[in-house]
């Protein structure tokens, strides 16, 4: 029996790869944003698309995230399949508007007469140690908007998966990038890419039967390594990654919390008005009778993002997530 | 040779003079807004468009009272009226071709019903019963678009795509004077340029955003010059005058189909009625103003230049008058009778499938309704 050799790949070459493998499979899927087509994206995830299917296909833009988002509302309606590239996460707010005000509501205005397929790719969160504008958590504000999909890997073979997931849907996807695994490494192999399930359906990336971390993008592997130094505890933590924020998958979350009887919700983003609030709600009213401790949240602190040389006391740690484990009421019963 | 001369002999060259990269003559706007009726153009206009546009501006001016008479009576809850600026809704209808693209605004019914779309359809928005009444593509009219100069880019982005497909199609994109102080109104128009997408800009300069007046909104030379910043060209033209406004539409949309890119149009015109029916105008402007603006009146202009020519003769205008009452009639009748209304439609075509959130927030207001039904059958016993 022979055995192919997998290299390790970057998130960020798997993304590459997705957006390839969707231009190839459909002329309609067109790439655009800034700096996309000659020099690759500023992370180079769009790289050699523009040399291998013309810059038609793969478009500078001017640099106007409004208009990148506007005119790829047009091009949806012509029939067209458009990808869009918002720099990064702080960059994307002046297309709020047309995200929110034609966007997400296309579809339902025109009682489905016109339905919009965008993909709208942002890198996302902090940790790279990026200048003001460049590391924000902006998942909360998509969430909150009826008729987007919010998505967001946290692997290798997750990002390729789900961004072709998001490319083949029907629906506009706001596909949040985490930033800091862009370079983070998986055996994965390009030739033979695995497709994922449809978007929404969360996956337990570590079984466990003390408590469940309720996690999604760059925490999973954060919310992983807090899982291996709780043994020392004598905790056994599953691990929850969401994959997808909207649709959220109740009974995927459900279903490990019902087993655990224990839950932390962990994530970048602020923890007022963030979705460990929505995460907890929903949690305690399907699994309340199930529970041994209110379900925690760890979050990033209700500040704006701090300067790079700061950043690492605003993100969930190790020892953050593991301090509200211990605060999950071990000793309460009796 | 002194030491400052020596130096002055090794100072590097300057850059290269700046040139412009188009010359921005021929993009300017003319000085006046073109007019065509009671001047020398008119006699090389074709007499069956005039009358064309003659009948359909009856039919709108019809329109529009009918749609206002309709506030009054409780069946539509706001209308943005277009009373006064008749001739460039209908112009811009019917400068276009049937594969072409028209974006409006939410003053921009009238174009869309002269577009093709059913009247009723038309007003669903303003109804309440449903956002977009009618199927953007059976009339290739886009949703009307309350939020100002959002609609802009879409027509950019359509446009931009149907020439990438190869297809011979134009838009054209309908904004107020309010509207090009926004944002997407510079963004819609940089693209276009960059692109060169086939689509055509018109701006209705009704000389008030509400109740801000174009002082207050701008202190460009006109709003046709701001074209020029993002070497697009840009055309004044009386928004009064039905001959003219169809002129320079047609031009421009030719020019964008031949591959000329895209043109801003400023139609110089007067929005005689107030913003809505909400609205007070005599809060911000007085009646010698409106009196003013009637003595152009889009509709006088036309009959007077149509008169004047001896090409109006009793039956053309018995026929457009016959015409006019009787979509006002069938829309009244048909506005008059409640719509349709079913609640559970509400979840449908949020997401091309129902969420299982959504699927329980379903079977919530179903309990609601059943609940209603058994109350109020409860009380009729």
């Amino acid at each position: 029996m022979t055995t192919v050799a997998v290299k390790p790949a970057t998130m960020a070459q798997a993304l590459t790869r997705a957006l390839r493998d969707a231009m190839a499979a459909d002329p309609a899927v067109h790439v655009m944003g800034e700096d996309v087509g000659t020099l690759g994206g500023v992370f180079r995830v769009t790289d050699g698309l523009a040399k291998e299917f013309g810059e038609t296909r793969c478009t500078d833009t001017p640099l106007a995230e409004a208009g990148i988002l506007g005119t790829a509302v047009g091009m949806a309606m012509y029939g067209l399949r458009p990808v869009v590239e918002m720099q990064f996460d702080a960059f994307a707010y002046p297309a709020f508007e047309q995200l929110i005000s034609h966007v997400s509501r296309m579809r339902n205005r025109t009682r489905g007469r016109m339905p919009l397929p965008i993909t709208v790719r942002v890198p996302y969160g902090g940790g790279i140690g990026g200048v003001e504008h460049h590391s924000d958590s902006s998942e909360a504000y998509y969430m909150a908007t009826p008729g987007l999909h919010v998505v967001t890997p946290a692997t290798v073979a997750d990002a390729y998966g789900l961004l072709r997931r998001a490319i083949a849907s029907d629906d506009p996807v706001v596909f949040l990038e985490p930033k800091r695994l862009y370079w983070s490494k998986d055996t994965w192999n390009p030739e033979q890419p695995t497709d994922v399930e449809p978007i929404g359906r969360a996956v337990v990336r570590r079984t466990g039967r003390s408590a469940t971390l309720i996690t999604y993008g760059p925490s999973v592997p954060v919310c992983l390594e807090a899982a291996e130094a709780a043994q020392a505890e004598g905790w056994d933590l599953e691990v929850v990654d969401l994959r997808s924020l909207v649709p959220f998958d109740d009974d995927t979350v459900c279903a490990s919390v019902r087993r655990t009887g224990r839950a932390v919700v962990v994530h970048e983003s602020g923890g007022f008005g963030g979705p460990g609030g929505e995460i907890a709600a929903r949690v305690t009213e399907r699994c309340f009778h199930h529970l041994e401790a209110p379900v925690l949240r760890v979050a990033g602190f209700d500040i704006p993002y701090p300067p790079p040389m700061l950043e690492r006391h605003h993100l969930p740690g190790v020892d953050r997530i593991l301090d509200a484990v211990a605060r999950l009421q071990w000793e309460a019963e009796g | 040779m002194t030491v400052m001369e020596q130096r002055g002999a090794y100072r590097p060259a300057p850059p290269p003079a700046w040139q412009p990269r188009t010359d921005p003559a021929p993009l300017l706007p003319d000085e006046r807004p073109y007019r065509v009726l009671g001047t020398e153009a008119a006699a090389k206009a074709d007499p069956e468009l005039l009358r064309r546009l003659y009948a359909q501006l009856v039919r709108g001016r019809r329109y529009n009272a009918q749609a206002t008479a309709l506030t009054k009576q409780g069946r539509l809850a706001v209308y943005p009226s277009s009373t006064g600026q008749e001739a460039c809704e209908v112009a811009a209808a019917l400068a276009l071709e049937e594969r072409d693209w028209l974006f409006p605004s939410y003053r921009d019914t009238l174009a869309v019903i002269a577009r093709g779309v059913d009247p009723v359809e038309a007003l669903t928005l303003l109804r309440g019963d449903w956002h977009t009444g009618y199927d953007p593509y059976a009339h290739r009219v886009a949703p009307l678009s309350t939020p100002l100069a959002t609609q802009l880019p879409h027509a950019v982005g359509l446009a931009h795509a149907a020439r990438l497909k190869g297809d011979d199609v134009v838009a054209l994109a309908m904004v107020g004077d309010g509207g090009t102080s926004e944002g997407d109104f510079h963004e819609a128009l940089n693209f276009a340029a960059v692109w060169q997408a086939p689509v055509v800009f018109l701006v209705q300069n009704n000389g008030f955003a509400i109740s801000v007046p174009l002082a207050k909104q701008t202190a460009a030379p006109s709003l046709a010059h701001k074209a020029v910043g993002y070497g697009v060209p840009g055309r004044l033209v009386d928004g009064n005058d039905a001959a003219a406004v169809h002129e320079v539409l047609t031009d421009a949309v030719r020019h964008a189909r031949e591959g000329g890119g895209p043109t801003l149009v400023e139609a110089v015109t007067y929005r005689i009625d107030a913003h809505t029916n909400a609205d007070d105008a005599t809060r911000y402007r007085g009646d010698t103003e409106i009196d003013a603006w009637r003595d152009h009146d889009p509709v006088l202009l036309l009959e007077r230049e149509l008169t004047d020519r001896g090409l109006l003769d009793e039956d053309t205008v018995r026929r457009a008058r016959e015409d006019a009452e009787t979509m006002a009639a069938d829309l009244r009748a048909r506005m008059n009778r409640d719509p349709e209304l079913d609640p559970m439609h509400l979840f449908d075509q949020v997401y091309a499938e129902t969420t299982s959130q959504l699927r329980e927030q379903r079977a919530l207001l179903r309990a609601e309704l059943a609940a209603e039904r058994q109350d109020q059958e409860g009380g009729a016993r």
